[in-house]
């Protein structure tokens, strides 16, 4: 029973709902930590995603996709860095509005460079490659999952490590979390926050680019308008979810993606997929609801 | 952790309330979108021209006030928990709700016409708010910010409504997936002959009137904005503040719910999968609410404003065939450039 529901596809299909989501999801975990609220992860990751198409289709090769996802993504957060980091405003507004015009600029652009509304795909672009690791290749089961994947899967393992190192373990990440919890002792101590929050913003715009390349040039090669649908603010909840501790947030998102993939399977199943589509939401607003509930109780015992 | 669904707009509403800024802003955001439009090789100039004649020129007006109409609605559906600091993002889910139920009730309820509008009318706002006041419950027991659980919830429901109408509901002459028609006797009518203005207007109407004499006029509205201007002194001064993010919670989704009713009874005529989140109202209202810092009377005008500029939108890529969602991006930018703006305003003093 396991071994045809919980098969190969399934894991990965798993895999690939995660990536994108723990990409961003560190973008928002670099964020939080410096005392920025980034809630414009998911219009980051939108205008990555075009670009990378953008990129691939007029420079002709891979390089430029990839190129093209990160530099445009930078760019883009930039517009965040100056409103949230260096003038200080309201990250929600700011959030809120950049996530719109990622929306509007990108659909506006396929409609005036593609000449297309909904998607646009184009079978001569080249997707990212599959890399095979020999030994993990070869698990049972879980070996396509794990062993079989592009290398932006592997670079995202990479960086969970790499960030939670970075954090925990380095001045730059120590300077990081004191201007995010302690602001005043920070800058007194000679932290230079906005210096630190705006390299944070742009690194994260980087992170998101991977994202939104992972989405549109990671299996698939197309983009269609709103094609995060809603990925950002699901790395948002697993921000939250993992209190900004990447190892944490990083099994958030798995369980996102898993439950990405269960969604799908049950479409196998023969579930309409208007109901399975909504697994993901679900499964991270009952995450949500119990980490909550948790919360509560162990703040009621602690009374106690 | 930072993460709190509270948000000082003070600053924007006061803001609002001296046009300079808002001219800017308006300004920088034609200038960006000419840039834009001209970059990718289209004309600026006719952009202006085009977008400013759709809005406004002979029966384009009265298909401005038309679009105005549900526009205006989710606007309020966003301004009132703004009001107090709250970010409702789901209300394209609780439109879809409202819209969907209305359907329903005005197909298969055995009553007569009239009393199946008006359930119809009721059920679907009641539906919206009932969900939009789950999401408030989430945040009340379990600290689910409100931000994050209205979006999350906008997709379950959006899903349902899908797949009702692709199963249960589907009326399988129709190419598209959607419900049978509703019948002439269950419909809003027409208001000016001629146009597509019905009676969806005077609801929306009555609503905002109503909400600007609240907000204004009675405690309730006084309530609402010392919690927007100060949350622990609102809570110090004796405010209930759960009890007032569940109704107003309920209020905003009953506000989307009835829009999505009222399009449905009042100009679709059948419950179409996509066909209430199509126009965007819901991000429109949004930003123009964020405007107006949701203050009820300043967010009309906005919505106004930029129903305007959607129906200009709409004229705009029929005739010189500029792609309408670059109004979307004026909207954004406009929004953008002001919160910005109000944040070198305030490190200025």
């Amino acid at each position: 029973m396991t071994g045809s529901f919980l098969n190969a596809a399934f894991f990965d299909q798993a895999v690939l709902g995660i990536t994108p989501v723990l990409l961003a999801a560190l973008a928002g975990t670099l964020s939080e930590r410096v005392g920025l609220f980034n809630i414009a992860l998911e219009g980051q990751m939108l205008v990555g995603a075009f670009a990378a198409v953008a990129g691939s289709h007029f420079g002709g090769s891979l390089a430029s996709g990839v190129f093209a996802a990160v530099l445009a993504s930078t760019l883009f957060s930039a517009l965040l860095a100056f409103g949230s980091a260096i003038l200080r405003g309201n990250d929600i507004v700011i959030g809120i509005s950049l996530n719109l015009l990622a929306a509007g600029l990108t659909s506006f652009l396929l409609r005036s460079l593609f000449g297309v509304s909904g998607t646009f795909s184009d079978s001569t672009m080249a997707a990212l490659p599959r890399l095979r690791i020999p030994l993990l290749a070869q698990l049972p089961v879980l070996g396509r999952a794990l062993g079989q994947q592009n290398a932006l899967v592997y670079l995202s393992w990479v960086l969970v490590i790499v960030v939670a190192i970075f954090l925990a373990r380095t001045p730059w990440g120590l300077r990081i979390r004191g201007i995010g919890e302690q602001f005043d002792a920070a800058v007194t101590l000679g932290a230079k926050a906005t210096r630190y929050r705006i390299l944070v913003t742009l690194a994260g715009g980087a992170l998101c680019g991977l994202a939104g390349l992972q989405l549109s040039l990671g299996s698939l090669t197309l983009f269609s308008e709103n094609m995060t649908a809603g990925r950002g603010w699901i790395a948002v909840a697993a921000v939250m979810l993992g209190r900004a501790r990447p190892l944490a947030v990083a099994a958030a998102c798995i369980l996102f993606g898993m439950s990405d993939a269960l969604g799908l399977r049950l479409q196998g199943e023969g579930l309409p997929n208007q109901i399975t589509d909504s697994a993901p939401y679900v499964v991270t607003l009952l995450a949500l609801v119990i980490a909550g509930l948790r919360e509560r109780i162990d703040a009621a015992r602690v009374v106690i | 952790m930072s993460l709190t669904t509270e948000v000082a707009l003070t600053h924007i509403s006061r803001r609002a309330s001296s046009l300079l800024p808002l001219l800017s802003a308006v300004i920088v955001g034609f200038t960006v979108c000419g840039l834009i439009a001209k970059a990718v090789g289209l004309s600026p100039l006719l952009m202006l021209t085009e977008l400013i004649k759709g809005a406004v020129q002979g029966p384009q007006l009265f298909e401005t006030i038309a679009r105005a109409v549900p526009l205006t609605g989710m606007a309020l559906a966003a301004a009132i928990p703004l009001r107090a600091g709250i970010v409702n993002l789901g209300a394209d889910g609780q439109m879809v709700l409202g819209g969907c139920a209305a359907a329903i009730i005005a197909l298969y309820l055995p009553a007569p016409d009239i009393v199946r509008l008006l359930v119809a009318l009721l059920i679907g706002a009641g539906i919206g708010g009932a969900y939009a006041a789950l999401a408030a419950a989430g945040e009340i027991l379990a600290n689910v910010p409100l931000l994050l659980s209205t979006w999350l919830l906008s997709y379950p429901a959006r899903g349902l409504c899908g797949w009702l109408v692709r199963s249960p509901l589907r009326d399988p002459i129709t190419a598209w997936p959607s419900t049978h028609r509703i019948s002439a006797g269950v419909r809003l009518a027409n208001l000016i002959p001629g146009t597509p203005i019905n009676q969806g207007f005077l609801l929306v109407a009555l609503a905002a009137v109503l909400i600007v004499f609240l907000d204004r006029r009675s405690s309730v509205g006084y309530e609402l904005r010392l919690r927007g201007l100060n949350e622990r002194f609102a809570r110090y001064g004796g405010v209930a503040l759960s009890r007032q993010t569940t109704w107003l919670m309920f209020v905003s989704g009953a506000m989307a719910g009835l829009v999505g009713a009222i399009m449905i009874l009042g100009s679709q005529f059948r419950f179409t999968d996509g066909a209430l989140t199509a126009p965007q109202y819901t991000w429109s209202g949004v930003l123009a609410a964020l405007l107006a810092g949701g203050e009820p009377l300043g967010t009309v005008v906005a919505a106004v404003l930029f129903a305007a500029l959607q129906t200009g939108g709409f004229a705009m890529e029929r005739s010189v065939e500029i792609p309408r969602v670059l109004t979307m991006v004026l909207e954004s930018i406009i929004i953008l450039f002001l919160s910005m703006r109000g944040a070198i305003w305030r490190r200025g003093r």
